[in-house]
């Protein structure tokens, strides 16, 4: 799992089965110091997160578990809103 | 697995069910010799590991159900041990 910063929202009307009703984030993956590690995610959220957040994610085959429905198409997910992170 | 450093507990209230009750904590990936490697990430603890220690990450989901014995887990990094010692060549 790791840390991101949600700075969007993704919007889809055609989509994948499975896919309906799930909010799509805009997420930068970022360390403990808020540094970015890599590229901006699609992350599909569980945590009612929002713009700003700081987030965690679980990705690959887990992020699909994370949904009600566990066979669908998402490779990560946001599975908690951070409150503080050591420093 | 990853030889990793604990860094410290991340606190978060709004969360997926599975994770609610689960000690999560920030670790930095480290080498051999315990010098910082690539960016930290985040484990839930299985064995009561604690800021600065060094522990073994293991960071794959089916491992992660069969440790917490849940089959519908979305969770992938576990801290599986703390290190007592590494012995290098």
């Amino acid at each position: 799992m790791h840390l991101g910063r949600v700075i969007g929202t993704v919007v889809c009307t055609r989509k994948a089965p499975g896919l309906e009703g799930v909010k799509l984030m805009l997420v930068q993956p970022v360390d403990h110091g808020g540094r970015p590690t890599g590229g901006v995610q699609v992350a599909a959220d569980t945590a009612r997160a929002g713009p700003g957040d700081l987030c965690y994610l679980t990705v690959a085959r887990e992020a699909a578990l994370a949904l009600s429905e566990s066979f669908v198409p998402v490779d990560a997910a946001i599975v908690g809103i951070v409150d503080a992170v050591p420093r | 697995m990853k030889l990793c450093r604990v860094l410290g507990p991340v606190v978060s209230t709004a969360k997926h069910e599975s994770y609610v009750g689960r000690k999560l904590l920030c670790v930095q990936p480290v080498d051999e010799r315990g010098a910082a490697q690539g960016a930290s990430f985040l484990a839930v603890d299985t064995v009561d590991a604690g800021e600065g220690d060094l522990v073994l990450v293991n960071s794959e989901g089916n491992s992660a159900r069969q440790v917490i014995g849940i089959d519908k887990l979305p969770m992938r990094s576990l801290i599986v041990g703390i290190v007592d010692r590494v012995d290098v060549g």
